[in-house]
């Protein structure tokens, strides 16, 4: 079957819709159905997810309930700390930290006694008390799930149900506009870049359209470097067919008929749920020639990483997708004046494109209606770290720092006290207790020092060393450094060589002088954001924490202990 | 692509890789900008990129060896040198760092004797460190192989080491 109108897909909606009419929370029930969705994310597959599913199977088998209920292997549900978690439909239920073993209690308790399984609800860590639902759960309170809508909702492998959940609907409509209707409409939305720079999303659209040149290309920007962060991992995990379908729309607007994805290849899941979606998507006529009768003819193919963090920046990317060192360019020439083969691309990353289809489907001022004054609509984040709540989150644009840590996040681990927090990875800096009601946008997070980034945000507590941890991203810095340019590649590694001096007990007062003025130099003089932005973490830290580092060079101590070289008997019989 | 017929290098490679890893590029549309994936594809095959598969691609699609050599070596992912049975990956992601993996890395290194990227003498184990591998809610992580390892403690590192070891001697 092909679907060659908006009116063939209505129909195929509603044939689709009894796949997931009991996850649809409007939906009044009136039999014994159950879905019961498992999430397959990496976390809880690492938990063992596949073998729980495997029994629940079995179980249901056994006692002849298989055709009453239905098993769904999900996306990621985002609370990764109580994974393996489990959510049964339509009774809104969520049970955590599901074991293999957990999967008869389900069965014959819920499914069949129609009894919750009390000791695998969440409990609530204030009072204790057992959470039913998974609405009233904290972590999910706050939370406004646009670019993650699917995720943990949808099996990711079945295109019909993300039909189901109006899926290529916005691609319906969008194809009935002029492309310049489809990028007024989002310049209009104010959504911005999510991969960091902020960029807004409509004018680079509008820009790429105009550079001269009947090729041109889309690109989707899924390298995910930031060394601790997993958003768009699981959006493609979770929701391949999103980005498929931002991907078709967006080169309908800018007039390209090639999309690329640029993803790593240590992403093996991500890759294989791609692949599957596109070839569903060639099945259903979505991909390939005349899209909805309309004369628009996209393809989209993949090409992989092979671990290179620059390779997120976008003339290096580019490089590395026509084969070559992914090493950067400089700009201008612009990727949107001169990409990919020296044609027009417009790269966009993985979460930008997950905004565009509800943004389609619901208009620019629901979104705009989200988020402040700059920055409109939610952010992913990945909350790491000394975190109770470890997992991703989506929260609108100008929820505080404090309201992601201690409501979302549930507070610091093990009651210890909050120290830092770091967005923005290697290219970010550190926010102290004093910048905690900073409303997260770009603007703001940019004025306390630190940055938007891709989404990586690891909580930090007093144990945790703040020269240290400025150690471990300039040593992921100076690794990365593509060699390029001489700032970046000798500067980088004389920065570590002072921080390991430091952290040796080794260095001079002088020695930190020397630190920071390098910094201040290889932040002017290197040719990309890589190295621009390498010296972030050392700036930031000296600036909260200068006692720390001045404990290390004068005392010879490390206040936390975790520089093993300072926190020897040895050393502390020289302070004594 | 137009068939070049290149002979395989005589060398103990097996040369039946050599012949499919020839067919693969012959099926591709055109070499230009495929690179990457003849490597990756050359990779999977041999399990490692020595000298003489660079020198083989670089035949094949009509390149320069040193254009080879220069990607081969500019990507973390591609190693010119053969992998242990089993790969030990320590992630030294942030969320894993915070919670002490340089640590559990340390014990690795130490337990077997060797650095990162390198090989035990018995073939038996590879070292890696990797960029978060997305399960953080486990931090500090370890994968061997495809496997999943979370919240390592240092007790469990010799523990890993000997599962796999005992298997491996049965
Ligand atoms: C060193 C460096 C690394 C980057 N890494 C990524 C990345 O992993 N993912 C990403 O989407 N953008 C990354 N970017 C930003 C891209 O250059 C580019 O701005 C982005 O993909 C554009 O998409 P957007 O406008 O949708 O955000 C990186 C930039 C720099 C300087
Ligand atoms: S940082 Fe180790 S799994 Fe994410």
């Amino acid at each position: 079957m092909k679907i060659d109108s908006i009116h063939t897909l209505e129909k195929l909606k509603e044939k689709s819709f009894k796949k997931v009419y009991l996850r649809n929370p409007n939906e009044a029930i009136y039999d014994d159905q159950k879905d019961i969705l498992v999430c397959g994310g990496t976390g809880c597959i690492a938990s063992d997810s596949n073998q729980l599913i495997k029994n629940l199977n079995l179980i249901l088998k056994a006692r002849g309930y298989d055709h009453k209920v239905n098993i769904i292997k999900t996306g990621c549900f985002g609370f990764c700390e109580q994974g393996p978690i489990v959510k049964i439909q339509p009774d809104n239920i969520f049970y955590v930290k599901v074991v293999p073993k957990d999967a008869k209690d389900i069965i014959d308790q819920h499914i069949i006694g129609g009894h919750q399984v009390e000791r695998l609800l969440y409990k609530n860590p204030t009072n204790e008390e057992r959470i039913h639902k998974h609405k009233d759960i904290p972590f999910y309170k706050k939370q406004l799930r646009i670019a993650l809508r699917n995720c943990g909702r949808v099996n990711p492998e079945d295109i019909y149900e993300y039909v189901a959940f109006s899926g290529y609907e916005a691609l319906g409509k969008a194809l009935a506009k002029s492309p310049e209707e489809v990028i007024d409409l989002i310049k209009k939305s104010g959504l911005r870049g999510r991969g960091g720079g902020g960029f807004p999303t409509g004018l680079k659209w509008q820009l790429t359209r105009e550079s001269e040149g009947d090729i041109k290309y889309i690109i989707c920007n899924a390298d995910e470097g930031d060394p601790g962060a997993f958003m768009d991992r699981s959006i493609l995990e979770g929701d391949p067919h999103s980005i498929i379908e931002a991907m078709i729309i967006g080169g309908y607007a800018i007039g390209a008929n090639h999309g690329i994805i640029y993803i790593r290849a240590e992403y093996p899941l991500a890759v294989e749920r791609l692949n599957i979606s596109i070839k569903q998507a060639r099945e259903l006529g979505l991909l390939g020639e005349n899209i909805f009768n309309s004369n628009f003819n996209f393809e989209i193919n993949i090409k992989y990483g092979a671990g290179a963090f620059v390779c997120g920046e976008e003339t290096a990317l580019i490089n590395s997708v026509e084969g070559r060192r992914g090493e950067p360019s400089n700009k201008p020439p612009y990727p949107a004046q001169e990409g990919y083969w020296s044609r027009p691309t417009c790269v966009n990353n993985v979460e930008t494109f997950a905004n565009i289809p509800p943004i389609i489907l619901n208009g620019p001022d629901w979104f705009s209606s989200i988020g402040t004054k700059e920055s409109k609509g939610t952010k992913v984040f990945a909350l790491a770290g000394k975190i109770n709540n470890i997992g991703l989150v989506e929260v609108p644009m100008g929820t505080t720092l404090r309201e992601i840590i201690y409501d979302v996040g549930g507070g610091i681990h093990k009651g210890h006290k909050f120290k830092a927090v770091q967005t923005g990875g290697p290219s970010g800096g550190v926010i102290t207790e004093k910048d905690l009601d900073t409303p997260i946008d770009y603007e703001h997070l940019a004025e306390i020092g630190s940055m938007m980034g891709s989404g990586g945000m690891i909580v930090m507590d007093e144990t945790n060393c703040m020269v240290n941890i400025s150690k471990f991203y300039m040593e992921f810095i100076m690794d990365e450094s593509c060699g390029r340019c001489t700032p970046c590649r000798v500067g980088t590694k004389r920065m570590h060589e002072y921080l390991q001096k430091i952290t040796n007990g080794e260095a001079t007062m002088e020695n930190l002088d020397n630190l920071e003025q390098l910094a201040y130099m290889i932040k002017d003089g290197s040719l990309c954001g890589l190295g621009q932005t390498a010296p972030n973490p050392i700036l930031s830290t000296l600036k909260y924490f200068s006692d720390e580092y001045i404990s290390h060079i004068k005392d010879k101590v490390c206040p936390t202990k975790e520089c093993k070289e300072l926190s020897t008997p040895k050393n502390r019989e020289v302070q004594i | 692509m137009p068939n070049v017929q290149i002979e395989p290098p005589h060398s103990d490679l097996p040369r039946e890789k050599f012949e499919q890893l020839s067919s693969y590029i012959d099926s591709l549309d055109t070499a230009r900008g495929a690179l990457i994936e003849i490597l990756h594809k050359a990779q999977d095959l041999f399990g490692y990129l020595p000298r003489d598969v660079q020198l083989f691609v670089a035949r094949k699609i009509g390149i320069p060896a040193a254009e080879v050599f220069g990607v081969v070596t500019f990507y973390s992912y591609f190693t010119t040198s053969p992998k242990g049975k089993h790969t030990i990956s320590v992630c030294m992601g942030t969320a894993c760092f915070v919670k002490g993996s340089d640590e559990i890395f340390q014990a690795f290194k130490e337990k077997l004797n060797i650095n990162s990227q390198e090989t035990t003498k018995d073939g038996l184990f590879t070292l890696n460190n990797v960029r978060c591998i997305g399960a953080c809610g486990l931090a500090p992580v370890v994968m061997v192989d495809e496997k999943v390892y979370g919240k390592v403690t240092l007790e469990d590192v010799e523990h890993i080491i000997n599962t796999y070891r005992k298997e491996d001697s049965i």
